[in-house]
């Protein structure tokens, strides 16, 4: 049940497109929000695991764009109600490293350098849902927003493309991770507003 | 930077201090503003009256929705201002320009206007008296004080040992905020400094001259690296970037640093 607020009108710009989800307000900058300090991590220190219950996989940073850099155009809905649209990424969807990775685990559990983590099931990163990305807006990532390489997962609230990303680990449960521990939802589809428990 | 050990469940730097649950499930709640008040020349504080607020740890925030009579809606997050049990929640909004709910709270909203929040969020961001006997150091830029503020009373209040310290970086003295709160807490026995840097206009009689936060000027104000501080850090994105960067420059732990930015890179 909402309340009305006396006399607010809103501005609704660009309310009317289709692309927005409930709850959530256009942007054109780019809101930076993270949990604590941000790292500065080389490429060539960087590489990326999976995990699972045959052992590790790692690629390096050379290894992992080899597998073929996409350019996608995607919206961004972040929880706290900014939504940006039609920004472009280019990065290695998820795919092209669980070809080459056999599991039967349905659930994963991103790491990132400094420790964040965050829950996603492996059937919403499959099937070109998710990318391991390295530029947005024609530029590298800077480090605020994850550079050198973050998770891009758009289907879903922002705080699962993970910055700073470094690996897979793969569960047979679904287990929560940083925000899904501090009150934040298991899944995040914006357009079911699945922001909080 | 070395390189990283394999991933696996265990990780060095954030994992080493969990968030704590969410105490308090999150939840609509029908509120109606009950005092307004100007706390700087562009920020208003707005106090809501929610009677099925279950109340808040100091730090959380919430989500606030205005309707329109046609049902238009809009959502912002704002940071609580106020802690505790209580059914009052303060908040204090600063004025972005252009934006297109912050102008209507800061100008427009009147004492018995309603409105909904959504709440508490947030248990990452917050410190709560008696929980931790280590040292805590906050720093604040601008409307970054509003998470801070209910640290300090709630210690305050508290009468909690733990040493706080207060770097608040405001363009002059009248965009400070809370500023009676601050003296209020300054007077309380729990132990607490508070250090103003202002960038365009120093105090009368100060002599301090009006300057940016510098790497100097931090080092003098916050707390040393050995001192084992828990460290919040809320502002603008840039100015939580530098504050971050110097402090590891300094010496300092930043893994175990806590930081809420606004707005953009």
């Amino acid at each position: 049940m909402a309340t009305f607020t006396r006399g607010f009108g809103g501005r609704r710009d660009d309310r009317d497109d289709p692309r927005i989800p409930p709850g959530q307000t256009l942007v054109r900058d780019w809101p930076v929000l993270s949990a604590g300090a941000t790292p500065d991590i080389a490429p060539a220190d960087w590489s990326f695991s999976i995990r699972t219950e045959s052992g590790l996989h790692t690629w390096t940073w050379d290894e992992v764009r080899a597998l073929g850099i996409d350019d996608v155009t995607v919206d961004i809905h972040c929880v706290t109600h900014w939504t940006k649209l039609d920004m472009p990424w280019r990065g290695v969807p998820l795919d092209r490293l669980f070809a080459e990775v056999e599991t039967s685990l349905d659930f994963c559990t991103v790491h990132s350098f400094g420790g964040y983590t965050t829950n996603v099931p492996l059937d919403e990163l499959l099937d070109g849902q998710s990318w391991i990305a390295f530029e947005a807006d024609g530029e590298p990532l800077t480090p605020e927003h994850g550079g050198p390489a973050r998770l891009l997962v758009p289907h879903l609230y922002f705080w699962k493309s993970a910055k700073w990303v470094r690996g897979i680990v793969m569960q047979a449960e679904d287990e929560p991770g940083f925000w899904e521990n501090a009150g934040y939802n298991m899944h995040g589809d914006p357009w079911k507003e699945e922001r909080y428990w | 930077m070395s390189t990283p050990s394999p991933v696996d469940g265990r990780e060095a730097r954030i994992a080493p201090h969990p968030p704590a649950a969410a105490r308090r499930r999150p939840a609509w709640h029908a509120a109606t503003v009950a005092a307004v008040a100007p706390e700087t020349p562009n920020a208003r504080r707005i106090v809501l009256d929610v009677p099925t607020w279950p109340g808040n740890d100091p730090g959380q925030h919430l989500d606030l929705r205005l309707t329109a009579e046609d049902g238009y809606q809009a959502s912002r997050s704002y940071s609580v201002a106020s802690s505790g049990e209580g059914t009052t929640v303060t908040l204090a909004v600063d004025r972005v320009d252009g934006g297109e709910v912050s102008p209507f709270l800061v100008d427009a909203i009147e004492v018995g206007d309603a409105l909904d929040v959504h709440g508490p969020l947030g248990g990452w961001f917050v410190w709560r008296p008696g929980e931790s006997s280590r040292p805590v150091q906050l720093v604040a830029g601008g409307s970054g004080i509003v998470p801070l503020l209910p640290m300090v009373t709630a210690h305050a209040r508290a009468d909690d040992p733990a040493p706080f310290r207060l770097l608040y970086a405001t363009r002059t003295p009248k965009d400070v905020f809370f500023r009676g709160e601050l003296d209020d807490a300054l007077r309380a026995t729990a132990p607490l400094e508070v250090t103003h840097v202002h960038s365009r206009r120093a105090p009368e009689g100060s002599d301090v001259p009006a300057g940016r936060l510098t790497r100097d000027a931090l080092e003098r104000a916050v707390l040393p690296p050995d001192a084992g501080a828990l460290v919040y850090v809320c502002g603008s994105t840039p100015f939580v970037e530098q504050v971050l960067r110097w402090l590891g420059e300094l010496g300092h732990d930043v893994s175990d640093v806590r930081a809420e930015r606004f707005g953009g890179a």
